[in-house]
């Protein structure tokens, strides 16, 4: 009974966020260097604040959002409880620790979720950043391109999020958003892992002005 | 058939003419289908037909979402009115900030500008406060906007930053809002009917705006020079004459559902008719200067959705003009 209720609670969340940031926001997705299809794909953004995650959630059609899953620092986003609930049970997202221990790869949560055939969207800085052009990209990405070819990886840009909340503010407010999805991409043999990184970043900056 | 309408009550009437509105969109929409069918041999001829009946489809769009809005407000009663008409000022003025360059530092004067300053507008207009209504935001939130932005620390481009914000609400929210003020004022011998004066309004300004419209595109066919083609390609000084002559023609014909006479009707309808043309010329060269055609960003897509401000622009220049000069000529 309980769990049903939770249930009701989710659908019910996810309903008021997708209103709310439809209002503030008008979440606006253009595809366009992909259209959306239901085939399993890794989407890399920019990261400049919270609400990305739940930009980018809302900028997917209905049908994907229950198969693509964001990735999110698990210290964060497990603080509180409603936060875990939130994360949880509205967005589905997977959880990464950031500090790293020696006996652990901290890329498992997002493999075992690849095995399943869920889509990820990750932010490859790993942080959110502050200046206009994203921090270099970290190596997750490479890796797990490397791990799982056949998967495309799409970029995308997440503009003017930040201005609807910036750091350190509780109320946000409206400005029109958009999300760009770029043409899919593919670690080219012998590539190398910085050459890589280099280019997915310029593919995500190269969004901004199409 | 005059004596009829005549004899109707006040809420007949205001329904017959929501009627008879909704019947000449559905007829001018029919016309434009009838026209789309034409067909040409030669292929650039063809293409500029198009591009012709499109630029026409979208103002028929317009004039339809103008008037349904209109009905609903009309439908829904006082307080959904003004909500309606706060939602309008909400999207525009979301729409106009996305093309300003706001920073971190302006946050605050932007919740103070969405979430205070615009519903307690509303709530002036619903209450009936006109002199603090008016005064409001030009003296009150004038200061008070540029202190909120001056406690942020930021003082990079600090006048054009607090500039456009103050613009775009003295656009969006304080012109929107002497729209549903109209219905508040209370002429002599004119009880429950000041829906008509809305539509009056709506009606005189787009029909100049249509009007200008159609015959700049006739005079750039002919090469006649813009008057100021850096910032509009379309605004040619007989164009907008046109414009200005047909709004008023029309104003004083309608003199029938205001509480005005025939010449104070024209009168009227030229000073709105000249606010809401020339304020969209503005808008225009504020567009211009951010370097985008249109509200939308077309192309370069950088607001998604909307272009709700390229619709309402000239209303909300032709409607305070056109509120405080009828409240100063009555006396109200």
């Amino acid at each position: 009974m309980k769990k049903l209720v939770l249930n009701w609670a989710a659908v019910a969340m996810s309903y008021f966020l997708l209103g709310l940031i439809r209002v503030l926001t008008g979440s606006q997705a253009r595809w366009w260097g992909c259209p959306p299809k239901a085939e399993q794909r890794i989407y890399f953004a920019n990261h400049q604040s919270h609400a990305d995650l739940v930009m980018i959630w809302a900028a997917l059609p209905r049908e994907l959002r229950h198969s693509v899953r964001a990735v999110a620092a698990r210290d964060y986003w497990t603080k509180t409880p409603f936060k875990h609930w939130l994360t949880s049970a509205v967005f589905n997202v997977i959880y990464v620790s950031r500090e790293r221990h020696a006996d652990e790869d901290p890329l498992e949560p997002l493999i075992d979720a690849m095995h399943a055939g869920d889509s990820l969207i990750l932010f490859p800085e790993g942080t959110r950043g502050f200046a206009d052009e994203p921090q270099a990209f970290k190596a997750g990405l490479y890796n797990l391109a490397i791990k799982f070819p056949q998967v495309e990886l799409v970029p995308a840009w997440i503009n003017n999020v930040q201005r609807v909340m910036p750091k350190g503010e509780v109320v946000p407010v409206p400005v029109l958003c958009s999300v760009t999805f770029g043409a899919p991409m593919h670690v080219q043999d012998g590539e190398e892992r910085h050459a890589f990184l280099q280019r997915a970043r310029d593919a995500v900056i190269a969004l901004r002005n199409v | 058939m005059y004596q009829t309408l005549k004899n109707l009550t006040p809420a007949q009437q205001i329904g017959a003419m929501f009627v008879i509105v909704f019947g000449l969109l559905l007829l001018a929409g029919l016309a434009l289908f009838l026209r789309s069918m034409r067909e040409f041999a030669d292929p650039q001829r063809a293409q500029q037909h198009r591009d012709e009946i499109d630029n026409l489809t979208q103002l028929l769009k317009t004039s339809w979402l103008l008037v349904f809005v209109f009905w609903v407000a009309w439908l829904a009663g006082d307080v959904s009115r003004l909500v309606l008409f706060g939602l309008g000022s909400f999207f525009a003025l979301r729409e106009f900030l996305t093309l300003s360059p706001t920073r971190r530092g302006d946050h605050r004067s932007l919740v103070l500008a969405f979430f205070v300053v615009l519903p307690f507008q509303y709530w002036l207009v619903g209450t009936a406060h006109f002199n603090l209504f008016t005064v409001f935001i030009p003296v009150y939130v004038f200061l008070a906007i540029p202190v909120v932005s001056a406690l942020a620390n930021d003082p990079t481009h600090f006048l054009e930053r607090n500039a456009k914000l103050q613009w775009g609400i003295m656009v969006c929210i304080y012109g929107m809002s002497h729209v549903p003020a109209l219905l508040l004022l209370k002429f002599p011998r004119y009880d429950q009917r000041n829906a008509f004066l809305l539509l009056f309004l709506v009606l005189v300004v787009q029909t100049c705006m249509v009007t200008q419209h159609l015959v700049a595109r006739r005079l750039m066919q002919l090469n006649k020079p813009a008057a100021a083609p850096l910032v509009s390609q379309s605004f040619i000084w007989r164009a907008w004459w046109s414009g200005m002559v047909a709004g008023s023609l029309l104003g004083a014909l309608l003199a029938g559902i205001t509480p005005f006479v025939p010449g104070q009707a024209f009168a009227l309808s030229f000073i709105a008719c000249g606010a809401g043309s020339l304020g969209h010329l503005v808008m225009k060269a504020l567009k211009r200067d951010r370097g985008i055609p249109i509200w939308r960003g077309e192309g370069r897509g950088v607001t998604g959705a909307g272009g709700m401000l390229d619709r309402i622009d000239a209303l909300c220049f032709a409607a305070p003009v056109f509120f405080h000069s009828a409240r100063w000529y009555f006396g109200l």
